[in-house]
């Protein structure tokens, strides 16, 4: 009880608690699309290559101003989406072989330039490197509020165009048969998947940013059949994972944000995996019991 | 619903196809096809495997890149004309464990005439239902598809075509891996199209039923081989020349269909006879 009243009345816990929940919610609708389209470690790329964004828009400011940071890693990522995209389209290397490729090269750089900052020895020592693996504790209330905004953008899109995403991630080719776009479709999902990424950075880090795309859409998978349910499913589990990690880390001090929430969607994904109806190894297993004892009755 | 006005010139064939040439990479996949589908035919493309057959049709569609010539739908551009063709494409194309009902696949077929963010309503659902009915599907509306049989997946992406009431069909080998009852139900359903004036092109690879379902085939081979009405195209030398020395069986299978054909008049007679006179000998 008193950890909720805490958590109900505390600035700072309100601030990390809410920015998780809304960062669970859009990533984990948007993660629906990038897993139905199998493209579940295109979010790996956009956060690993936002970081070397994140180094460049500081040094050309100088200044860390939350938003900056914010568009230099979304230019960043997008760039990287697109240079995989072309890799595919113009080479013979496969999506896998992209992917590899650019985010460990955005990546590279990325360390290179933020080892240069630190190394540069500024007198706030730029605490960029807390982009790595977030820092939740760090939310103030004006991060929160430009998440939100963000994110309800990217789900506004989403809204508007469910219909035009879901035939394009079940069957592209059809769509293109009749009329609509799907190069324009696609840029547009992955410039979606850019914002719930950006906004994923200062809680998560670019580490650990992919596993709250890919975690809430796998674990929403198991327990329905239908797009607009496992979108919304999904949306709450990853704002379920955002509260449970703040609320844990929160209850011992040496234990961060980002990572427990990463694990708590661990949770989440192993129990759905497990449990749910239809599709859950525990059913698996009990029907497969119930088979073999039919078929020894028989004999 | 507001159907685009058709533009329907009588003189234009519903699909004609000029100088066409298709490349992937640097190989031709399509080359130099000169090929026009009549009005109303049961069209088969016929030919080996990487023949281009499938591309062929995705050429018609705008899906592949084309090196050189033309698609014309009823004298003008796909692009204009789309709301006249619909398209079944191969039913391994897709991932069947897409979290969806069959409804909800059909349903997609009117996305077109729905265009840009206009979400489908009563109307859309009646009418998806109605064409899941004329594949027999009706009762699997609100099934996941990943449940359903082959045959069952084949018949609701039939039946998404259906929903875009077109003029035109375009299938990706609709019969291939299919049940009997789903075979039967395709046939039925090119059968009524036909009647309805529509124009059917299929890609097919079973020479053995082509010849039973069809009655217009191109035969192809990364050249159109030949064209035309079933009888005078479907012969063992343009399937000789369509799948080279090697496909014996194929020229076989021929071979048994043109003997059938040219002796089915007069043996069925006799039989029928024979068989009347062994009734008759029976009874007495």
């Amino acid at each position: 009880m008193e950890l909720l009243r805490d958590w109900l009345f505390d600035y700072t816990l309100r601030n990390v608690a809410l920015g998780s929940a809304l960062l669970g919610v859009v990533s984990g609708a948007l993660g629906c699309f990038a897993v139905l389209r199998r493209q579940g470690l295109l979010g790996d790329v956009l956060a690993h290559a936002a970081l070397p964004g994140i180094c460049i828009a500081y040094l050309l400011t100088n200044a860390k101003t939350p938003i900056v940071l914010l568009l230099g890693a979304a230019a960043a990522g997008w760039v990287a989406a697109l240079l995989m995209m072309q890799i595919v389209r113009h080479t013979r290397i496969g999506e896998d072989g992209a992917l590899g490729i650019v985010l460990s090269t955005f990546f590279a750089f990325g360390i290179v330039l933020l080892t240069f900052i630190t190394k540069r020895g500024d007198a706030d020592h730029s605490g960029l490197d807390a982009f790595l693996f977030g820092q939740a504790a760090a939310l103030v209330e004006e991060d929160v509020v430009t998440m939100a905004v963000l994110g309800g953008f990217a789900l506004l899109a989403v809204a508007l165009f469910y219909k035009e995403f879901k035939l394009l991630a079940f069957d592209a080719p059809f769509a293109a048969s009749l009329g609509f776009d799907t190069n324009a479709l696609g840029v547009l999902l992955t410039s979606l998947i850019v914002i719930a990424v950006v906004i994923g950075l200062q809680t998560v880090g670019v580490v650990l940013m992919a596993a709250l795309l890919v975690g809430p859409a796998v674990a929403a998978r198991q327990w329905t059949s239908r797009l607009s349910a496992m979108i919304v499913l999904s949306a709450l589990f990853g704002a379920l994972a955002g509260l449970i990690g703040t609320l844990i880390s929160v209850s011992d001090e040496s234990l961060p944000t980002g990572p427990m929430i990463i694990l708590s969607l661990t949770g989440i994904v192993l129990l759905s995996l497990c449990l749910a109806p239809e599709r859950g190894l525990v059913w698996d297993a009990m029907r497969r019991a119930l088979q073999r004892r039919m078929i020894k009755a028989e004999d | 619903m507001h159907p685009v006005p058709p533009i329907l010139p009588a003189s234009a064939a519903p699909i004609e196809i000029n100088d066409l040439t298709v490349a992937y990479r640097d190989a031709p996949v399509l080359q130099d096809i000169d090929l026009t589908i009549p009005e109303g035919k049961l069209a088969a493309i016929i030919g080996p495997n990487g023949a281009g057959k499938s591309t062929l049709i995705k050429a018609i569609l705008g899906l592949v890149p084309i090196v050189a010539g033309s698609v014309r739908i009823y004298g003008r551009p796909y692009a204009e004309q789309r709301r006249l063709v619909g398209y079944v494409p191969q039913r391994s194309s897709v991932d069947w464990d897409f979290p969806t009902t069959a409804l909800d696949v059909v349903m997609m077929g009117t996305y077109g005439r729905l265009g840009w963010i206009r979400r489908p309503g009563k109307t859309e659902r009646d009418f998806a239902m109605h064409c899941l009915d004329r594949v027999g599907m009706a009762r699997y509306a609100d099934r996941q598809i990943g449940q359903l049989s082959g045959g069952q997946q084949q018949r609701v992406f039939l039946a998404r075509a259906l929903a875009q009431d077109a003029r035109i069909y375009l299938m990706d080998e609709p019969f291939n891996g299919v049940d009997a009852v789903t075979e039967r139900a395709i046939v039925t359903l090119l059968q009524a199209l036909q009647q309805q004036g529509k124009t059917v092109v299929c890609v097919h690879h079973d020479l053995d039923s082509a010849p039973e379902y069809f009655d217009w085939v191109a035969l192809l081979n990364v050249r159109l081989v030949a064209s035309g009405p079933l009888d005078a195209t479907f012969t063992a030398d343009n399937l000789h020349r369509t799948y080279g020395g090697a496909l014996k069986a194929a020229i076989e299978h021929l071979r048994r269909f043109e003997h059938e054909r040219d002796r089915l008049p007069t043996d069925a007679a006799m039989e029928t006879a024979g068989l009347r006179a062994d009734r008759d000998a029976n009874n007495s």
